[in-house]
């Protein structure tokens, strides 16, 4: 079985871009919001929407918490400059620490989430104030992998890079000229100290992109993985977060009782009409 | 004898009937005053493709009364035009179709034979599926229209192709999909090979006419093209933007090509007749539908 995740960035590039700005303007606006972590997503998002937009329509918001690591705001800041976006930083201390503080014994889990609901709070308010979109930051292996905080990172008007796998994620960026010190570092949720996406998770992003396409895309069975020579351990892992985390990419079912009802037989596009 | 085709690589609206008619009038004009004689617009060119339950919202007939068509039938007394369309027909049924108008009257319409119902598509569950593949006179040259999943099955360009079509006008919605390394979509380099594949092997003109814009997350590609029976691109549009062009179509080249190549002479149609009817009265067979 042959796995290939190049793609050729100069088609994906004008894709994205094209979407970036199709998404935006027939929803009336002009303009859109990008949280910006530090990381290669984000990173990834913005530029896509400063080469769709102008970069004077994008704000880069940087949300820092106080544990949060000093790189994360110096590497936002180098695409911030790099790309001549606009930018705020707004804090996320007090907000996350008002909850956090009423529960002395509260886990860092708990903590993660609430921090990663902060800052979509924040997001969506400078949505409103800069009167733009959120875009999304999600790619595709972590929305697979369901590792994200449902109705925090995951929240966005629209998203770009969500068919892209962390793998191809670093290859766009790479051709964006993304600043390579961004590209090459752990991907960390930055929560707490030291955290890591591949330390939490138990497996390296280019494996698990390898499984994930033969599984998703290519539709070979978890049994046609394990003989081809990936751990049955690390198959079954992947393939039960897959099926586990699925709520976190649907809407909430809605109980049926009428003749028409929303999700079922009430079926429009968002861009009905435009 | 030589035709000069358009095509119309449009983006569209989504359920704004009026909005994409206006965009076809502004079209027309461009094309008439280019000197086009047929203009091809893409699949659902006046509706939009996804549509889900808009469709009985958006569906008309092409009927004189009708106050979309009534604009279409005055625009086509001095140019032929393709659209697509949404056509609801006297007992309520919908259809994806494509209708050919040609001096202020209705030549033909097809009415989507294949609805894909599957991965990414759900057409069968909005629309009915039309039942014939007819070619058709047109001022020109005899031709036939299918749109988008009708010619990724080879019977329907066949049928056309011993039906007396030797100008084959595909028109499609087509989802962008398959991002690999290389510069095109896989979707683009399947309908392309496929399409000259069908140019060759019928010794005909192909005419397809594709959609740009997105639908959500959907991506539209564009890419028109026309092939000569050689085989031959005699013009492309770009991908993924709105485009118009227009093309001389040496319509002799058919006397050229099966002079040389005289496929159509030699097909074996009682052969095929027999060998379907065998095939088909097999109980066993599944291929019946």
């Amino acid at each position: 079985m042959k796995i290939d995740l190049t793609i050729n960035t100069d088609l994906a590039t004008e894709i994205l871009t094209a979407f970036i700005h199709s998404e935006t303007t027939r929803a009336g606006f002009q303009k859109v919001v990008v949280g910006l972590s530090g990381g290669i997503d984000s990173a990834l998002s913005c530029v896509l929407a400063a080469k769709a937009l102008d970069p004077q329509n994008v704000l880069a918001v940087r949300m820092p918490y106080r544990t949060s690591s000093p790189d994360s705001l110096e590497h936002a800041q180098l695409i911030i400059d790099q790309f001549g976006v606009q930018t705020i930083t707004i804090p996320i201390t007090a907000m996350a620490d008002g909850l956090i503080n009423e529960f002395p014994d509260m886990t860092d889990q708990r903590k993660g989430n609430i921090m990663a609901r902060c800052r979509m709070i924040v997001l969506f308010d400078q949505s409103n104030a800069f009167n733009g979109l959120v875009v999304g930051t999600s790619n595709k292996t972590e929305i697979l992998l369901g590792y994200s905080t449902l109705y925090g990172d995951s929240a966005s008007a629209f998203n770009p890079i969500g068919d892209l796998y962390k793998t191809q994620v670093r290859q766009l960026s790479t051709a964006l000229n993304i600043p390579n010190v961004i590209i090459k570092k752990a991907p960390s949720a930055d929560l707490w100290a030291d955290q890591t996406d591949e330390g939490e998770l138990g497996f390296t992003y280019a494996e698990v992109d390898k499984l994930l396409y033969l599984l998703v895309d290519e539709r070979y069975t978890a049994e046609e993985c394990v003989e081809a020579g990936f751990a049955r351990t690390f198959v079954d892992t992947v393939v039960n977060r897959i099926r586990r985390f699925h709520f976190k990419r649907m809407l909430p079912p809605i109980a049926k009782l009428s003749s028409r009802t929303i999700g079922y037989d009430f079926l429009y596009l968002r861009d009905w009409g435009t | 004898m030589k035709m000069h085709l358009g095509i119309a690589q449009i983006d569209t609206k989504l359920g704004v009937v009026d909005a994409n008619l206006q965009k076809h009038l502004d079209y027309i004009e461009k094309a008439r005053h280019a000197g086009a004689d047929l203009l091809m617009f893409p699949e659902l060119s006046l509706t939009g493709y996804l549509l889900q339950d808009l469709v009985p919202a958006v569906a008309h007939s092409p009927t004189p009364s009708d106050p979309v068509f009534k604009e279409l039938f005055k625009a086509s007394q001095d140019i032929d035009l393709l659209v697509g369309f949404v056509e609801e027909d006297e007992r309520n049924r919908f259809y994806i179709a494509d209708a050919y108008l040609s001096q202020g009257k209705l030549v033909h319409i097809h009415r989507k034979v294949y609805l894909p119902t599957y991965g990414l598509f759900d057409e069968g569950r909005f629309f009915a599926w039309g039942d014939n593949t007819r070619a058709f006179n047109t001022r020109f040259v005899r031709s036939g229209v299918l749109v988008c999943e009708d010619f990724w099955h080879v019977a329907p360009p066949y049928l056309l192709w011993l039906d007396g079509a030797d100008l084959l006008l595909f028109t499609s919605a087509s989802p962008g999909r398959g991002l690999t390394e290389a510069p095109q979509l896989s979707t683009s380099m399947w309908v392309e090979s496929i399409n000259r594949a069908y140019a060759s092997i019928f010794t005909s003109f192909i005419a397809h006419c594709n959609r740009v814009g997105f639908e959500d997350g959907l991506h539209f590609w564009g890419g028109s093209t026309v092939y000569d029976p050689d085989g031959n691109c005699l013009v492309k549009a770009p991908y993924d933007k709105e485009a118009f062009l227009t093309v001389e179509v040496d319509l002799n080249q058919l006397h050229r090509t099966r002079a040389r190549l005289p496929l159509l002479r030699d097909e074996r149609t009682a052969m095929v007749q027999r060998e379907l009817n065998r095939i088909l009265s097999d109980d066993r067979s599944n291929s019946g539908k």
